[in-house]
């Protein structure tokens, strides 16, 4: 009997017409004809006939269950950003819902393709406060790409093709459906279609031949080039484009937070990070080259510092598919309005360049000035104290650059970001625009189910991990073989530094009493372990590399160092401080 | 700071009339006027804004706009780039102090009586704002119970029309 059902249901799920079925069940094979196969969420009241429609298809569409919606949220913008699909999460009205308000504006900032389907009270009682009710579509519509609320089932399978088209063409983002409960019960004729345009939405631009043109004379004339890599570059899978370009061009390459992983860490042209805590090279001669080609990035205020002194002496050429970016923070010389992958093919046609030594050297002599005051003692400290660098050094050397990092917000995200040797696309996946605490383990979720055969690694302080760590209880009843390391410091580190730095040292609640990490753990029934001597610790992050299952590492790390070098807040990219 | 009137052409949907204001107020924009009403095609709406902006912000304020799903187009202008006007109305006690005065008022303003009661007159006038506002100070004498006065609305001097735009979108 289960059999058959099941073989029916396989059938059914391939078809795109059939009479008389519930919104529900509406619901959820249009998840299926979008290849939907990964959900995450949070079941309740106001939802419950769709989880209901789901018990049928639990092979096709499996449903992670978070312990809260915020952690169901984050597991879906990594899954999404892994797999490059589009990241579903399903929760109930009310609570439910207002819950996922962090997890939008995380994604809406850093571009993730997601649909969250919310459950809402039934459509008559709308506006009259009833039990679990939240205007949650009033409340989401600053935080979302485009949002909509669902009355009746037969606008279901229409509203769904338009939410998966609109999360994922153009500049990616979350979009949010709300649906009433009378629309999940009633039942309705079905019919899916994909969506293929909007009138109203131009996602793709069309190529503009000036453009590139003024972009490629610009670049073929340049004597001191940079280029910027953004996320852009990721999200349009630009990145063996990107590699050809530069290989043409002799052009050095700098990323930003997002756009880590874009271009290969060891590759000779690869420069380092750009922003507050990136490396001094990229930064110093952002104020230094003559042109500045970027792509797929926002100049974001902690990679510009102050803008009014920002690359002034350069012609600044900006690629990106949102309009709206070109010229918002940074006024530029050559905006081309386009896909990064399209940019740099039609680029790749008509640049050329030498290698260009002097201009190499000055990054080098930078790096080693950065080398010598900060990244020696950091990363190869012989300190009494553990520090955090020299954890990400060892794990970056033992998983050959090939791991996938979810990093959470503060001095371990950057740490991370400045010593984690990349080598693979995709593989940092850390909340950037936002910066959410409580954003490493979820994620890491995400990523280990967008791919099971990645070593997974969250690394988490830990104040971030205190935020969301009831999603332990996620990994342990799936299985899933997520490694998370944290660093404790016993401070909320960032926050700390910048008391340290600008507060005179009033360091007010920012220093931590802290639970024994590894009995919580445990208590989730995960393997944990903590190490704090020096020479226990590769050893103890090869004995974690090396469980074919769930671990937790927790490396208790130096309780006053300072995430070097920085550019203070409102200061020039070119004044960046090395102590 | 400047005054900009802003044209925006989209979808007559639910909820994108607070889409465009969260534009203005996230940057903390005050509207001072607003007008929301069909267009010259079926189906999309055309609302004519005006808004103190900073001349290097307008830009970004209107690209905004047209990020917004189902905005087809946003456009600004300066004073000297459009021909606007707006509606007044004043409703005036009918009382033995108009003693004909109004009519000749109402003559020389280019108003009109819209309609007459035992109680209450009611006059209209199409003008700028400020031409709106002086006849309503000249009217208080005669007691003004209401005055009720339309946003802008504005046409674009530019040549190019919403219908070409949205030819272009929809090809």
């Amino acid at each position: 009997m289960e059999t058959a059902t099941k073989t029916e249901n396989i059938e059914r799920m391939k078809y795109t017409t059939e009479k008389n079925i519930s919104g529900a069940e509406i619901m959820v094979r249009s998840l299926i004809q979008e290849g939907v196969d990964n959900m995450f969420g949070y079941i309740g009241g106001a939802i419950m006939p769709v989880y209901d429609a789901l018990y049928d298809y639990q092979d096709e569409l499996k449903h992670f269950m978070s312990r809260h919606e915020q952690g169901a949220m984050h597991s879906a913008q990594a899954y999404a950003r892994i797999s490059k699909k589009v990241g579903v999460c399903f929760t109930t009205s009310g609570p439910g819902a207002t819950n996922v308000i962090t997890g939008l504006a995380d994604a809406y900032l850093d571009s993730t393709p997601l649909v969250v389907i919310t459950g809402q009270v039934g459509s008559g009682l709308l506006g009259t406060d009833a039990f679990q009710e939240t205007n949650i579509v009033g409340v989401s519509m600053p935080v979302t790409k485009w949002n909509y609320q669902i009355t009746r089932a037969d606008e279901i399978a229409e509203i769904m093709a338009k939410a998966f088209y609109i999360a994922r063409s153009g500049r990616p983002g979350p979009v949010l459906i709300d649906i009433t409960k009378n629309a999940q019960i009633l039942k309705a004729d079905y019919h899916y279609k994909k969506c293929e345009g909007i009138r109203s939405y131009q996602p793709m631009p069309k190529l503009n031949k000036t453009e590139i043109e003024a972009a490629a004379a610009l670049i073929n004339s340049a004597k001191k080039p940079l280029l910027l890599a953004g996320q852009g570059i990721l999200l349009s899978g630009a990145e063996d484009e990107l590699l050809e370009f530069v290989e043409k061009t002799q052009v050095p390459v700098a990323c930003t937070l997002l756009g880590l992983s874009a271009f290969p860490t060891n590759h000779p042209l690869y420069v380092g990070m750009l922003g507050m805590h990136g490396n001094y090279a990229p930064n110093m001669n952002t104020n230094e080259c003559d042109v500045l080609i970027a792509v797929g990035m926002r100049f974001d205020d902690r990679v510009t510092g102050d803008t009014s002194k920002y690359a002034r002496q350069a012609k600044i050429i900006h690629i990106d598919i949102d309009r709206s970016e070109h010229n918002k923070n940074i006024v530029v010389d050559v905006p081309v309005l386009a896909d990064a992958k399209d940019a740099l093919k039609a680029l790749n046609k008509v640049v050329s360049g030498e290698y260009r030594t002097a201009w190499m050297k000055s990054f080098k002599d930078y790096y080693q000035i950065e080398f010598d005051k900060v990244i020696k003692k950091q990363a190869y400290a012989k300190s009494d104290q553990i520090n955090m660098a020299e954890v990400i050094r060892i794990l970056s050397e033992q998983t050959k650059g090939e791991a996938v990092l979810c990093t959470d917000v503060g001095q371990h995200q950057m740490t991370s970001a400045r010593y984690y040797g990349f080598k693979r696309p995709n593989t940092q996946i850390t909340s950037g625009g936002l910066g959410t605490m409580g954003f490493g383990l979820p994620a890491a979720i995400g990523a280990q189910v967008g791919d099971r055969n990645a070593t997974v690694v969250s690394v988490s302080g830990d104040g971030g991990f205190q935020m969301t760590l009831q999603e332990l209880a996620v990994i342990k009843q799936y299985h899933l073989p997520v490694k998370a390391i944290l660093l404790n410091n016993s401070f909320l580190g960032m926050v700390r530094q910048w008391q340290d730095l600008f507060f005179d040292q009033r360091f007010s609640n920012t220093q931590l009493e802290n639970p024994d990490f590894v009995k919580i753990v445990e208590g989730y029934g995960i393997q944990a372990k903590r190490v704090s001597s020096r020479d226990d610790l590769e050893t103890a992050i090869q004995e974690m590399l090396d469980s074919p299952e769930a671990y937790f590492l927790e490396v208790v790390v130096e309780t006053e160092s300072n995430v070097l070098p920085m550019i203070a807040p409102g200061a020039a990219v070119s004044d960046m401080r090395l102590e | 700071m400047k005054e900009y009137t802003i044209t925006i052409f989209s979808e007559n949907d639910i909820g994108l009339l607070n889409e465009v204001t969260i534009v203005f107020s996230r940057r903390k924009i005050n509207i001072e006027s607003l007008t929301v009403s069909e267009s010259e095609v079926k189906g999309v709406s055309r609302y004519t804004i005006v808004a103190f902006v900073a001349d290097n912000r307008i830009e970004n304020v209107v690209r905004q706009l047209e990020k917004i799903i189902g905005v087809f187009k946003a456009l600004y202008f300066e004073a000297d780039q459009i021909v606007h006007q707006e509606v007044a109305l004043f409703k005036i006690a009918n009382s033995t102090k108009l003693n004909g005065n109004l009519e000749n008022l109402v003559r020389t303003r280019n108003a009109k009586i819209l309609s007459v009661n035992p109680d209450f007159l009611v006059i209209e006038k199409v003008g700028y704002k400020a031409d709106n506002q002086e006849l309503f100070n000249e009217l208080e004498q005669y007691g003004v119970l209401q005055f009720a006065r339309s946003g802008r609305v504005a046409v674009s001097c530019q040549k190019r029309e919403f219908t070409s735009y949205l030819k272009e979108l929809t090809n």
